[in-house]
């Protein structure tokens, strides 16, 4: 069972930020102090109930400032679902069932940490960057995607500790996917963090079983509920079939069958 | 005051208003959303004499109004259930009910009578109407013999309250309903799953792993109101009625087709925390319309004279 409590709550859209023609950033803010959030944990976000978008769609943290009660969504427009979430008028409330899941476990004190993330996958990491550098530790992105249109939040990355990137066209960054880049030659990891797309993904888990490195990953099995009540989004992992949405999204690699 | 209780023959409901089995765990998924002693009742996700692992991934897909499941009755076993699942959630302040599924009638049998030992499970409900098993399951729903079978077989060792849940998935559901209530079923639940089917046309492939699977939500509503309503008049024991039920007037709608109670399935994906909304607004539908108890809404509907679609007499169809 989980050990935190989620809430549904109406969250007011104070602001959306056009990355590029694919991408979105999503500012929603309440009055109240927003329930407490860990790097890896995701929101089920309530999009119309129209005939297309029936059920709600499982989204990542992106960054939280509990602060001034902000809470950050990294969107990329792929269905009728995303787009009509990226086109909600600003000030219009939209209602959220947060936070859901487990969340990446922190680094040890002498870990040397590699996060990876690839597309819109970055979203969990920079919040996950921003709590292992206030850790007290060194934190080290590699962040992959297409193109450099593709590659997401550099600036904000960057706050946070360096960053490497690749892009399969090379327009940015070393040319390849993130597994072929040469920090992963030159420098010494103990600790993986990653999130993007399940091939990628797959490609770092086997990267890191083959250095022995502790390896995390964030899944994104389709879901209907989150809450751990339909068992759809079920991952295949050593212990059974579980679900992803409350024993994941983040599991370590060595519980997985890949 | 609007007086909410039911007597499912015999089980105490305090509002008509219970959850579907499959769509709410064991309750306990829900507790951070809403209080279980505002429903009737919650019935627990299916469970099978022996651990089963459930259908591959991927399971779901999301349809206009809807979705496909195909989670294949994923569960740990009844003895899991009695010895881990049982302790924490026997203090719930509403009617638990457990979903007994199986692939023989052996295993109905012995499920059943485990069940039946536990103080706090006032009744189960026999799914013999699951669109994701291979064996068994829906099998034994399609045929008024098979359920026939199943029921007798259970009857004889349950003496609690028996729920029987039924497929849509068959030429007349109401000739399997009246088999079920023969065999000495206390009440019926219907609609399950309607068997469908969704295609990833870029990709050229099923969505899910089984290829068919169940289709719930909204949009199976008309569906579910009609074959309660036509069942209604089939038998006489009570019919709790369920299928796309996402909201009080849904609800409503349901009673007034002939159903003692609904059971919301779906849209607590949506909205976890809609069931007591459900029967608050039932409520709310009697002070507005002066009915001092729920139980006036149970097939109040009101035809006037019931004409007989075009097919069935000597015009054309259209």
């Amino acid at each position: 069972m989980q050990n935190y409590t989620s809430f549904i709550l109406d969250l007011q859209l104070v602001e959306t930020q056009v990355l590029n023609a694919q991408y979105v950033l999503m500012k929603f803010h309440q009055e109240s102090p927003l329930p407490i959030m860990h790097p890896g944990q995701f929101i089920q976000v309530r999009v119309d109930g129209s005939p297309n978008t029936y059920l709600r769609r499982p989204i990542s943290i992106n960054f939280v400032d509990s602060k001034k009660n902000l809470l950050w969504l990294l969107i990329q427009l792929i269905g009728d679902g995303t787009k009509t979430l990226a086109a909600t008028p600003v000030g219009n409330k939209v209602n959220m069932i947060l936070p859901l899941g487990n969340n990446f476990s922190k680094p040890e004190a002498n870990d040397k940490v590699l996060l990876i993330g690839g597309g819109v996958g970055v979203a969990p990491l920079l919040m996950l960057g921003k709590e292992i550098k206030e850790q007290g530790l060194k934190v080290t992105f590699l962040l992959g995607a297409r193109s450099a249109n593709d590659l997401l939040e550099l600036d904000e990355f960057s706050k946070y500790g360096e960053v490497y990137t690749t892009t399969e066209d090379a327009s940015a960054g070393e040319k390849g996917f993130v597994t072929q880049h040469s920090i992963l030659n030159e420098k010494v990891f103990t600790r993986i963090y990653t999130c993007g797309p399940k091939p990628m993904m797959q490609a770092v888990a086997k990267y890191a079983s083959k250095k022995n490195i502790e390896c995390e990953v964030s899944l994104e099995n389709s879901m209907a509920c989150g809450i751990g009540a339909c068992l759809c989004c079920v991952e295949d992992t050593v212990d059974g079939h579980v679900c992803t949405c409350t024993t994941g999204p983040i599991f370590n690699i060595k519980k997985l069958k890949w | 005051m609007v007086d909410q209780s039911i007597d499912l023959n015999g089980l105490k409901l305090r509002n008509p208003v219970m959850t579907a089995s499959g769509t709410f765990g064991f309750g306990e998924e829900f507790t951070d959303f809403m209080d279980l002693a505002r429903i009737g009742g919650i019935v627990v996700k299916g469970t099978t004499l022996r651990h089963r692992e459930g259908n591959p991934y991927p399971r779901m897909a999301e349809t206009p109004m809807g979705m496909l499941n195909a989670v294949g009755l994923q569960n740990k076993g009844v003895h899991y259930f009695v010895d881990t699942i049982y302790p924490r959630i026997m203090k719930f302040d509403t009617n638990i009910l457990v979903n007994v599924s199986g692939s023989t009638v052996e295993d109905y049998v012995e499920t059943a009578e485990i069940i039946s030992a536990l103080a706090h499970i006032p009744g189960i409900e026999l799914n013999i109407s699951c669109p994701n098993v291979k064996e068994g399951g829906m099998a034994f729903g399609t045929t008024a013999i098979g359920a026939a079978r199943v029921v007798d077989a259970v009857r004889k060792v349950y003496k609690k309250h028996l729920m029987v849940k039924l497929s849509p998935n068959v030429t007349d559901i109401t000739e399997i309903a009246r088999a079920v209530e023969a065999s000495g079923a206390d009440s019926v639940s219907m609609i399950n799953t309607l068997l469908g089917m969704a295609i990833n046309a870029e990709k050229r492939k099923p969505v899910l792993s089984t290829v068919t699977g169940g289709l719930s939500g909204a949009c199976v509503k008309p569906i579910a109101l009609r074959m309660v309503w036509q069942t209604s008049k089939a038998i006489q024991i009570p019919i709790v009625g369920l299928g796309g039920i996402s909201s009080a007037t849904d609800a409503i709608e349901f009673l007034l087709a002939g159903a003692s109670a609904i059971q919301v399935g779906t849209a607590n994906f949506i909205d976890p925390a809609i069931s007591p909304k459900i029967a608050d607004g039932i409520v709310e539908y009697c002070e507005r319309h002066g009915f001092k108890s729920v139980r006036e809404l149970i097939g109040a509907l009101e035809i006037e004279e019931l004409q007989p679609s075009a097919c069935l007499t000597d015009q054309k169809c259209s």
